[in-house]
């Protein structure tokens, strides 16, 4: 019979083989390819990266537009989750269901759907031009940096909302009254005592937003046009483009020098936040919304961010119909014809076969990886586990061009050659979701009590009996969250993939991307089409996620 | 004249009556407690009159003043909260001189204010500490400290013990009281124990389903509690239905009492109330006094409790009696007859059912 501690390191063995192979060995190629690319020392790039004003420009673009999104995020989205925090009113979690939907959408799914609303043929440019016989498009964001930082604020609305929110329900409303009552204004008591008190949880939205805007991929890649670029993209265009490897491994460098130093942050910043001492109030602080003015008063906060969040939905919704003879479904029709003019060698409809194809196989992975990995973590404490359990979050850190970067620089030569090796998308999906599944299943696992394990083996069940009739069924609703989460991320997953997958073998959203970059209504209509499949996907899945996610305090 | 007044107060949440039109005065340096359980009314009272509640209907002054339109941070009122509420992010001091701060008291003046209240309540040298660093008790005296510091005009203490466990709570009941009366502040306390109520305050109102039940001294609470649901709130549980009879006597099913202060007319329906320290124990054959009834009862339990024995006993007429006897001489065990002595000083009659 294995010793307890052989069995835990048979757990741990293949995931950790797994991200060696996945995960290590490509940053390590990262690392050689930018430092020596002929086999010598020769870092001839990241010195030109240095000393080039263009790429500093690049760096210096995606610090900036990461900045500026951030603030405008907290500037809209603040009030918002003060109201939420506050008040208890009908329809409030279908409103918190919906707001954090843009935050699950797929990048390319946002990037159709704000040119759907404000591209030049987005809706509140076509609507106007058929009202008043305008012949230019009035509203001109077209590949500029409003239309990104719009994009920007949409797919992150929701980090703020959730996590100021969330701690803000929190904070005790008799903290508020104290304040009061010692002669604070409603004003003074929000300035003196919840302001400081939400602090922690402002700055650790805000530098979630960062982190996501900084490593911001898809949204710029359609959105910004070619004179728009961060590092991720930049990245993207150089390996893809002007196939100069080892500028891209130079830039990737940079990127994730940048992307770990900010989780790094963040982490540290969220230990210190959770420590701070909050008196008890779970969500009773919320008031009843009973007069009509303060009815009157949340619809007003709250009506302007609604809009702002359906509105480019229903636009792709809207155009996915609108055809040159009214509305129709010959989008949707086109995409399961195959035609000869098509840009792709497969026909369109294929890539929603691959996308699934793929996602199956990826959470396949993600959960054969995932359940030894968090039952490991969840056993015994040991010096090891407190090292892996880092580690293991490591790919989360990473940008996702960066790994499918490294995959392609890493995996096309022996000992491992999978350049043409179907596997390689959904492996890329995997590492993505991997973190996320071990996520969700540790603090089902961490919350099962020994006793239970302990009366089992004592009632007579063998350790395969007690695992699964005591730890199973505990952990199942934790391991569908797990699996519809590598699901949803394996289906919209775009930054690696559009590294990774073999033209012959799209996946939806790299059919989308390449619809929208050709010409003519039928590309543009699909493009709609095809997102607007893709946004019900994920939309359903997380709708699913919120129903069976074990109620948590409010985070991500 | 009464420093504070609640005149027909009411507030109803979800069309649920809460507080049904009470009214109460309070004179100027009284210390009042709001008793009762809890789900009452009692801390929706205190809030009303902080001003972080708003009444549907009926008037609440202060020194002759309508309190309406006074929003809470200009009432001058402190309030203690339950959990204490204090401010995380700030130590000791911060947090008694936060009110300070507030009414811009010049920096020397809000040092001197801020030593002298925490001297006051027993905390000199904890200045400094953090809030997280303190025990139950000490974060109790700084909420103290706290809502004395601006000097109020009227305190309002919420559960002050509620959160501390029973040791601890006699000792600083002991404490809250010797402070409040130093300072000389008026104050309102809620709380759920008699016990705390009764070593606090000058009055104390027991609260029920939204009214005031009783509103009277401790003593004369205790002693002449108006009807059967103020008995039963404080403890008393030995309820004995009786009439009066022509010569002013009770007869009850445990015979006839002649009980001093009976002021009910010939042939009322009363409910008589015996409270446990009445009974002693009788020798066989023995004879009542003036003031005395004699009663014979089986024992069903006798727990020992230190200071005295818990004597449970039914009556051959079946009413089950409580009372407590002293420890000196064990009262006879479980299954054994007994012959009680009862004083009748210590019972009295409150109204009972109309009749049928």
């Amino acid at each position: 019979m294995a010793s307890p501690l052989r069995r835990q390191l048979l757990l741990v063995l293949p995931p950790l083989l797994f991200l060696g192979l996945f995960y290590f060995y490509p940053l390590l190629r990262i690392f050689i390819v930018s430092f020596l690319p002929s086999d010598l020392w020769a870092p001839l790039e990241p010195k030109r990266l240095l000393t080039s004003g263009y790429y500093l420009g690049r760096l210096w673009f995606t610090f900036w537009q990461a900045a500026v999104s951030t603030l405008l995020t907290l500037a809209i989205a603040l009030p918002g989750a003060c109201l939420f925090a506050r008040y208890d009113f009908r329809g409030r979690a279908a409103l918190q269901t919906l707001a954090t939907i843009p935050f699950v959408l797929p990048t390319v799914v946002v990037a159709s759907a704000f040119q759907a609303l404000l591209g030049p043929h987005g809706l509140l440019n076509t609507v106007p031009m058929a009202i008043w016989g305008l012949s230019t498009p009035p509203i001109r964001l077209h590949q500029s940096v409003g239309m990104i930082l719009a994009a920007h604020v949409f797919y992150n609305y929701a980090v703020v909302l959730r996590i100021v929110g969330g701690f803000w329900s929190q904070l005790a409303p008799e903290m508020n009254e104290a304040a009061r009552m010692l002669g604070a204004s409603g004003w003074q008591a929000f300035r003196r005592v919840s302001l400081p008190l939400l602090r922690p949880a402002i700055l650790a939205a805000a530098l979630l937003v960062f982190i996501f805007c900084f490593s911001s991929f898809g949204v710029i890649l359609i959105l910004g046009g070619p004179r728009l670029a961060t590092i991720e993209v930049e990245i993207y265009r150089q390996a893809v483009h002007l196939f100069n490897l080892p500028l891209a491994a130079a830039l990737s460098l940079v990127q994730i020098f940048f992307t770990f130093g900010l989780m790094w942050a963040y982490t540290a910043l969220q230990r210190r936040s959770s420590l701070a001492l909050m008196p008890a109030a779970a969500a009773i602080g919320r008031q009843a919304v009973q007069t009509g003015g303060e009815r009157l008063f949340l619809c007003i906060g709250l009506l302007p961010a609604v809009l702002f969040l359906t509105a480019p939905l229903a636009a792709l919704l809207i155009q996915s119909f609108t055809t040159d003879s009214g509305l129709g479904l010959a989008f949707y029709r086109a995409i399961f014809e195959n035609r000869s003019q098509s840009v792709f060698f497969v026909p369109p409809f294929q890539a929603m076969g691959y996308s699934v194809g793929f996602a199956l196989t990826a959470l396949l992975l993600a959960v054969v990886l995932g359940l030894p990995a968090a039952l490991f973590l969840a056993g015994p404490p040991s010096r090891l586990a407190a090292l892996l359990d880092p580690i293991f979050m490591l790919p989360l850190s990473t940008s996702a061009v960066t790994l499918g970067f490294g995959f392609i620089i890493a995996l096309d030569r022996p000992p491992l050659n999978l350049r043409n090796s179907l596997l390689l998308v959904p492996v890329a999906h995997c590492l993505v979701a991997f973190p996320f599944v071990l996520r969700s299943l540790l603090p089902a696992l961490r919350s099962i009590p020994d006793s239970l394990r302990e009366a089992a083996s004592l009632l007579g069940a063998s350790p395969w009996r007690v695992w699964r009739c005591v730890d199973l069924p505990i952990i199942g609703r934790a391991l569908l969250v797990g699996v519809v989460f590598a699901f949803t991320i394996s289906m919209g997953e775009f930054g690696a993939t559009a590294l990774v997958a073999r033209p012959q073998t799209p996946t939806m959203p790299l059919a989308i991307f390449r619809f929208l970059g050709q010409p003519g209504a039928l590309n543009y209509g699909q493009a709609m089409a095809m997102s607007s499949l893709l946004m019900l996907v994920t939309a359903a899945g997380f709708v699913l996620l919120e129903k069976i996610r074990p109620e948590t305090s409010g985070g991500f | 004249m009464a420093l504070l007044s609640l005149e027909r107060v009411s507030k109803t949440f979800n069309r649920q009556p809460f507080i049904r039109e009470v009214s109460l005065a309070l004179a100027e340096g009284d210390i009042l407690c709001l008793l009762g359980p809890s789900g009452c009314g009692k801390t929706t009272l205190l809030r009303l009159i902080a001003g972080l509640e708003r009444p549907d209907s009926g008037v609440i002054t202060f020194d002759g003043r309508d309190l309406a339109p006074v929003p809470p941070h200009r009432r001058q009122f402190g309030m203690m909260f339950q959990e204490y509420a204090l401010f995380p992010h700030k130590d000791v001091f911060e947090n008694v001189a936060f009110g300070l701060e507030l009414q811009r008291l010049p920096r020397p003046d809000l040092q001197r204010r801020v030593a002298e209240t925490l001297d006051r309540v027993g905390l000199e040298g904890f200045a400094a500490r953090r809030i997280s660093d303190l025990s139950g008790g000490e974060r109790q005296r700084v909420a103290l400290a706290r809502s004395l510091a601006p000097q109020p005009r009227l305190l309002l203490l919420d559960e002050p013990m509620g959160a501390l466990d029973r040791a601890l709570r006699e000792r600083l009941m002991a404490d809250l009281q010797l402070i409040l009366k130093q300072v000389g502040v008026t104050s309102i306390m809620v709380t759920h124990d008699q016990a705390e109520a009764f070593a606090v305050a000058d009055t104390v109102a027991v609260i029920d389903d939204g009214q005031i039940a009783q509103i009277a001294p401790p003593e004369t609470l205790y002693r002449q509690p108006v009807s059967p649901l103020v008995a039963r709130f404080l403890g008393l549980n030995n309820l004995v239905a009786g009439r009066v009879a022509a010569d002013g006597a009770v007869a009850t099913p445990l015979g006839r009492f002649q009980i001093p202060g009976t002021r009910a007319a010939h042939g009322a329906q009363v409910i008589v109330l015996i409270r446990p320290e009445a009974a002693s124990l009788a020798a066989a054959g023995g004879f009542a006094g003036p003031l005395e009834a004699l009663i014979d009862a089986r024992v069903q339990a006798r727990l020992f409790q230190g200071q005295h024995y818990l004597l449970r006993a039914t009556t051959e007429n079946g009413i089950a009696l409580v009372f407590t006897l002293p420890a000196s001489t064990p009262p006879p065990g479980p299954g054994k007859r007994v012959r009680l002595r009862l004083n009748v000083s210590a019972m009295s009659l409150m109204p009972g059912p109309p009749e049928a």
